[in-house]
């Protein structure tokens, strides 16, 4: 049932699946249908499904593990750069819709506001990643040097949901969760590290 | 540029559950039997166009009602809405004491037969960078500051919002300590352009906005102009605040709008006006600079912001 055929099979399915809401969202703005504050609705959905997916691909490692289910790790690619392209459209968002391009504003923003540091970091540290994404380059790198550009995902994570955490005002609750999900999730690799056999150097 | 969906929508429509008194100011008066003449009704939009600015427009009634802030009904903003529908503003008074002649409670029939309630189209700025122009109809704090009859001691007046958890399903999480708690200071309190609202577009004040009677205070954030009050306090010494007591490094006590100081999660320089497309710069005081600039004169308004 969990064979890498059958991930391979749900790919297409999985695809349009994550997708979708990009679509819908679009659409809504478009068409005037996404509440009394079109721009900021559109910001936080775009980005609250970018930090899903970034803690989907994390989750998916850690699934991996678990030896009838090792398969799952190839849709990890594919997830990830889902958060990448959720992430990018999150942030023209507010470059383009929330500060028209007001350049001077938006570096003064980043500067000065820790959450949008926070966001804005967690970015940039994607762009490597996905960047590397490709069969090609996992070759041309090596897989030791992909692999250590890869461990960029729980700076990433965590960034991301400091983000979230410092925006909300009061009730911290939903990104507290995100937060306890991230840092059991890194929990289970630190312990993995230490538990498995030392291999001789 | 306008977004669709958010045209300002004639209030007319949410409008024909009675017929109104025309442009009386004493309708008032009334406001011993219904619950909704409270304000002063007027179907004539014209009416609060009149006491707009040229680069302002009003904000639709289902923009008002639908997108705020009132934690006790939920910290998303679209919660007051959807969740004040069990809120039972009715009977309702007011307690005052403190620093007061005799402490009272008034009911809040005998404020309103002892007021004048006028229209007030007053630009509202949230400290999250958004605003909205809303027609409120109330009356100055200062007449019931003098039904209270304060000592001359009293040189800050806190407001206290109501406690009911069972009616207010956010209050039953801590979000912030309940109950709500706001303050001014005794000139700000009487100055003309603070009211206490009991209705908005010539509704009774709608449950997610703050039923029955609540403070907007137009040349501060949001935050101050508390919701649902039912105590009203006189002190020597300035009140804690619900927001600054929660975060003081975020929140002060004066909150006056001000592009110049910025909160360490928004820039004030810019806000975008619900239903509008691009953000707009804020203005000092939210554009009531004329009106309450003397009050701060010998303020550090970066210290005390």
């Amino acid at each position: 049932m969990f064979s890498t055929r059958n991930f391979n099979r749900s790919k297409p399915v999985l695809f349009i699946l994550f997708l979708f809401p990009s679509l819908l969202w679009a659409y809504q703005f478009v068409t005037g249908n996404l509440g009394v504050n079109p721009i900021e609705k559109l910001m936080d959905e775009l980005g609250l499904m970018a930090l899903r997916l970034i803690i989907l691909t994390l989750m998916i490692t850690t699934l991996s593990n678990i030896k009838p289910l090792k398969p799952i790790v190839i849709l990890r690619r594919m997830i990830g750069l889902f958060a990448f392209y959720y992430v990018c459209l999150h942030f023209s968002t507010y470059i383009v819709l929330d500060h028209f391009l007001d350049m001077q504003f938006i570096i003064q923003d980043i500067i000065k506001r820790p959450f949008i540091t926070f966001g804005f970091i967690s970015f940039l540290f994607l762009i490597p990643l996905a960047s590397t994404s490709t069969n090609n380059m996992i070759k041309r790198l090596g897989f030791k040097l992909w692999k250590k550009i890869h461990y960029l995902i729980y700076p990433v994570a965590i960034l991301a949901s400091m983000h979230f955490y410092v925006l909300v005002r009061a009730d911290k609750t939903e990104p507290v969760i995100y937060m306890g999900i991230i840092i059991l999730l890194l929990l289970h690799r630190i312990f993995k590290r230490f538990t498995r056999p030392q291999l001789a150097q | 540029m306008k977004i669709l969906g958010s045209e300002i929508t004639p209030y007319k429509t949410y409008l024909n559950r009675r017929k109104f008194i025309k442009g009386s100011l004493a309708s008032a008066m009334l406001a011993t039997i219904s619950t909704s003449a409270f304000a002063n009704h007027d179907s004539d939009l014209s009416l609060y166009n009149k006491n707009l600015n040229e680069n302002d427009k009003l904000n639709s009634y289902e923009e008002i009602t639908t997108y705020n802030n009132f934690y006790e009904f939920g910290t998303h903003k679209k919660h007051p809405h959807l969740n004040s529908g069990n809120f039972n503003p009715h009977p309702w008074s007011i307690k005052i004491d403190g620093l007061v002649k005799k402490s009272k409670t008034f009911d809040l029939e005998k404020i309103l037969s002892n007021v004048t309630i006028e229209d007030r189209v007053y630009r509202l700025r949230c400290v999250e960078a958004w605003s909205m122009v809303i027609p409120w109809q109330g009356f100055q704090l200062s007449e019931l500051i003098k039904m209270a009859e304060p000592l001359s001691s009293a040189k800050y007046v806190q407001f206290v919002t109501v406690f009911r958890p069972e009616e207010m399903p956010g209050q039953q999480k801590r979000t912030i300590i309940w109950p709500y708690r706001e303050g001014l200071r005794m000139d700000e309190a009487m100055n003309p352009l603070t009211i206490l609202a009991t209705g908005l577009y010539g509704h009774a004040m709608p449950n997610q906005n703050g039923a029955p009677i609540r403070l907007v205070v137009p040349w501060k954030y949001g935050f101050k102009s508390i919701k649902s009050i039912v105590e009203i306090r006189f002190l020597d010494t300035q009140p804690e605040t619900s927001w600054e007591t929660l975060a003081p490094w975020e929140y002060g006590f004066y909150a006056n709008v001000n592009p110049n100081v910025n909160h360490p999660r928004w820039s004030q320089g810019t806000e975008r006006r619900i239903g509008e497309f691009k953000r707009r710069e804020t203005l000092m005081f939210n554009g009531y600079e004329k009106e309450v600039a003397h009050l701060y004169k010998d303020l550090d308004l970066t210290k005390f912001y």
